[in-house]
């Protein structure tokens, strides 16, 4: 693979519904980059990472237009099942994520599909679920699992099928603080090029060395996440807002 | 309207096991498309809807209560192929998982409340849509009058069901005036119930009503220079009308539930028909769970189960499982070579 | 609630019961309540014998029996009302279909009574020993068509999901002060239900995003099931021949 993990140009869409999200988002991800996608509710950031790996947009049937590039290659029709490989989305309601009938079984579904079966397929799962933390927990129905435990499977799911983009929605959302940090440290253990969406803004600090901040189905702000989170301007514009008493300058980042 | 088991005598749970496994199997060759597309996902959770909302009761006068049936609304909303198996599913669930009762009825059951309203409200909906302004709104009250139609017309299908195959000899004029009457009241309630939804979907996500899609209005496209261009929405799945073929399908169904009852019926097997003789109007089981509280549920079992008490329906189910499995694998093998050539063009 | 919506009736504890292939379950329900609706009502030592056989099922499963009679007193207005029919002669209900009070009547009932009986206490040892995903793979092992498989499987799995929804609606409805009424009630109701559908339709979407997110193409994965071996079918099936034996014998008797 060569070139950058993510390029998208002028990237447009609209719902079906007539909702238009995306007005032209440009960016670019290098590999191995961790960054954070920030941006007020309705900015388009789920929309923009639907389109990551071909579920949403012109090459779904969508209304849209634009350029997005995976490791170089642009998005073809053809090539979806390898993008949806490389690219792992995990939802931000694990009970979006999680729908098969026991967490094994779900964790299979992803490596099934790219053709695993057997012991090859058992031990992809198993790799995946010690990865989360998870490997004691394999028979239990979804359903039965704490948030915070369903969000590590929803994790494991997609690391199945070992992506080399992960990009997460919303992570950390209705987590507590313990689970918070677990999943903060097997994030941070991975291997990968990571792009989160987050409102979360010390995790943002605390995994991502660089942010994204969308408005409005645009690309307004791009660069260190530290230097946006101080620019407090910005953050006013675009309705973010630091925890009480939480200064970036004052803590430590992202340990690279 | 849940018919109990051992309503019916041995023909008619034939006959009605035929068409249900007739309308299930043609349903899911017609189906396979709509299900490549937007997934079986939205059909479970279509049944799970139907499923939670039919333990929601509504007072319907007398002291007694009724529920969605859902039919007519789950035709409007997901196309009258997907929403026959999600019909048929909800009563498979609620016999198998929850020991409601009803194995053995299972093909009654399934053509009255999962075939029949589920056809009446469509046909309805979409004569309806052609005569009302063309706008996506229209869908309302077009399902809200299919939604009303279909539950007494199911209970006319019962009443008549009941006249072919019922043990007990009453009066056809005052069994359906009785039965169409009562299901009148619950079907106003069905009514009610239909508008809402439909209203807060039409609302919200106009572009999810299957039987208004062919109505959305053209899309404004802004582009990263402020350009702008109008598109046509993206209309996965072509709202087409029922066609002939389905009639055609029905047709062959009953005709061949015709020949298999007549030879049914010149061969009374011994099987007797006690159970039979005795009727049960389907309101009794309605009052029976009048406010039936859902927070129970979970723990108890569905509040409606009624008690089977069966005899000749289980030949109905046998016989619906093997013609069903037939067609499912005709259909099966016909959607898997077209699947083949569809599949990255789908995905 | 002590379980949700997705388990169904489910008791989990470890028995011989428990431990059958869901198809051979499936199997034997059906066969067990084919010859019990075949018995004629008025041989009665039959359904004592059915009775019995049930009743090893229910202890051989390790029902509590206090569950299984919880269980089957959610049929009790049902029972109470096929009791009282052929001794009650006017009313909307009765009058409608015309019963009388006849020696066929009280038949009749009896054999509602325990027919039904029998078969929802049958229905109950199956929902009670087998978990959803088991019943999914008895299915599919039975060749129900995939696609409708793929469907039950989506629909256990949100049930509690849904349910809950529905619920968490209920509350945030009546701590707002509504409490009810005749006329304000349907549309109430109506209006949870409309934003509910909204809800499940989306939820339905976005869970067919994550499929196709994971690669999924039209096909499920099946599940993994081994099939039934010979003696396990031989021991799922013994209540039900003998059942079947019952039911023949009754009917010999009855000539």
């Amino acid at each position: 693979m060569s070139g950058p993990s993510i390029h998208v140009e002028r990237l447009v869409f609209a719902y079906p519904d007539g909702r238009q999200a995306l007005y032209g988002v440009d960016f670019t991800i290098q590999r191995g980059e961790r960054v954070a996608l920030l941006g007020p509710n309705g900015a388009g950031k789920t929309t923009l990472v639907l389109h990551l790996n071909g579920i949403l947009g012109s090459v779904a049937g969508g209304s849209g237009s634009g350029r997005i590039q995976i490791g170089g290659s642009d998005l073809h029709r053809e090539h979806l099942p390898e993008v949806r490989r490389k690219v792992g989305l995990v939802f931000q309601d694990p009970d979006d994520q999680l729908f098969m009938p026991t967490v094994r079984d779900d964790v299979a579904f992803g490596p099934a599909n790219l053709g695993l079966r057997g012991s090859e397929l058992e031990d992809r799962v198993q790799e995946a679920l010690v990865q989360v933390g998870m490997q004691d927990h394999a028979d239990i129905a979804p359903h039965h699992l704490s948030y915070g435990q369903r969000r590590r499977v929803a994790v494991a799911t997609v690391l199945a099928m070992r992506p080399e983009v992960l990009v997460l929605d919303e992570p950390s959302s209705n987590l507590d603080p313990a689970s918070r940090r677990e999943l903060a440290d097997i994030l941070s253990g991975l291997d990968v090029t990571l792009l989160m969406i987050t409102h979360d803004l010390p995790y943002a600090l605390q995994l991502c060395e660089r942010s994204l901040l969308m408005d409005a189905g645009r690309i307004v702000a791009d660069g260190e996440t530290r230097d946006l989170l101080g620019d407090a301007e910005l953050m006013a514009a675009h309705r973010l807002e630091l925890p009480y008493g939480f200064d970036p300058l004052s803590v430590p980042g992202p340990e690279r | 309207m849940h018919v109990p088991d051992g309503f019916f005598d041995a023909p008619t749970s034939i006959a009605t096991g035929l068409i249900a496994a007739g309308a299930v199997g043609f349903s899911l060759q017609r189906a396979n498309r709509e299900i490549r597309e937007t997934g079986p996902a939205l059909a479970g959770l279509t049944a799970a809807f139907v499923f939670a909302v039919q333990m929601v009761n509504f007072p319907v006068g007398a002291g007694t209560s009724g529920h969605l049936l859902g039919g007519a609304l789950a035709a409007a909303l997901v196309g009258p192929w997907t929403a026959v198996l999600v019909m048929s599913t909800v009563l498979l669930v609620q016999g198998l998982l929850f020991a409601d009762g009803g194995l053995t009825a299972l093909g009654t059951n399934i053509t009255l409340m999962g075939v029949v309203t589920v056809i009446v409200g469509y046909f309805v909906t979409r004569a309806l849509l052609k005569a009302l302004p063309k706008r996506v709104g229209s869908v309302v009250p077009a399902t809200t009058v299919g939604a009303l139609i279909s539950v007494p017309v199911a209970a006319l299908c019962f009443t008549g069901l009941y006249v072919i195959g019922g043990a007990v000899d009453i009066p056809l004029g005052k069994l359906a005036t009785a039965m169409v009457g009562w299901h009148i009241l619950v079907g106003l309630g069905e009514a009610v119930i239909t508008a809402a939804v439909l209203s807060a979907v039409v609302a919200t996500r106009p572009d999810l009503v299957y039987a208004a899609r062919h109505l959305q209005a053209d899309l404004v496209l802004v582009d990263a220079d402020g350009n702008t261009s109008t598109v046509s929405p993206d209309k996965p799945i072509a709202a087409k009308p029922a066609g002939r073929s389905f009639g055609v399908g029905v047709a062959a169904t009953l005709l061949v539930a015709g020949v298999v009852s007549l030879f049914a019926s010149a061969h009374p097997d011994g099987l007797e028909f006690v159970g039979a003789k005795l009727g049960f109007e389907s309101a009794a089981k309605d009052s029976a769970v009048a406010g039936s509280p859902l927070a129970d549920y979970g723990v108890s079992g569905i509040g409606n189960s009624q008690v089977s008490g069966a005899l000749a329906g289980i030949i109905g189910v046998l016989v619906t499982i093997a013609v069903g499995l037939a067609i499912a694998k005709i259909a099966s093998l016909r959607s898997s070579a077209r699947a083949e050539q569809t599949d990255l063009m789908q995905s | 609630m002590s379980g949700s919506a997705g388990d169904g009736l489910l008791v989990v504890v470890d028995s011989r019961i428990h431990r059958l292939p869901a198809q051979v379950k499936i199997v034997a329900l059906f066969v067990f309540v084919l010859a019990v609706v075949s018995t004629p009502a008025g041989v009665f030592w039959a359904f004592a014998l059915y009775a019995v056989l049930l009743a090893a099922c229910v202890a051989l499963a390790k029902l509590p029996v206090a569950t299984v009679m919880r269980r089957l007193a959610v049929e009790t207005p049902f029972l109470v009302f096929a009791l009282v029919l052929p001794f009650v002669a006017t009313g909307p209900q009765i009058d409608v279909l015309g019963v009388s009070v006849s020696e066929s009547g009280i038949l009749g009932s009896w054999n509602v009574l325990a027919k039904g009986t029998l078969g929802v206490v049958a229905a109950i040892v199956l929902s009670a020993s087998t978990a959803p995903r088991e019943l999914l793979a008895g299915l599919e092992r039975l060749r129900l068509p995939s696609t409708l498989v793929a469907i039950l499987s989506f629909m256990i799995r949100y049930l509690s999901v849904v349910s809950d929804d529905l619920h968490r609606m209920r509350i945030a409805r009546e701590s707002r002060g509504y409490a009810g009424g005749r006329a304000g009630h349907l549309k109430a109701v109506a209006g949870g239900v409309g934003a509910l559908f909204v809800r499940s339709f989306e939820r339905g979407e976005r869970v067919h995003l994550a499929m196709q997110s994971r690669g999924y193409t039209g096909r499920m994965p099946q599940l993994a099931t081994s099939g039934a071996a010979r003696n396990q079918w031989l021991e799922g099936l013994t209540i039900s021949l003998l059942a079947v034996l019952i039911a023949v014998t009754a009917r010999v008797a009855s000539l």
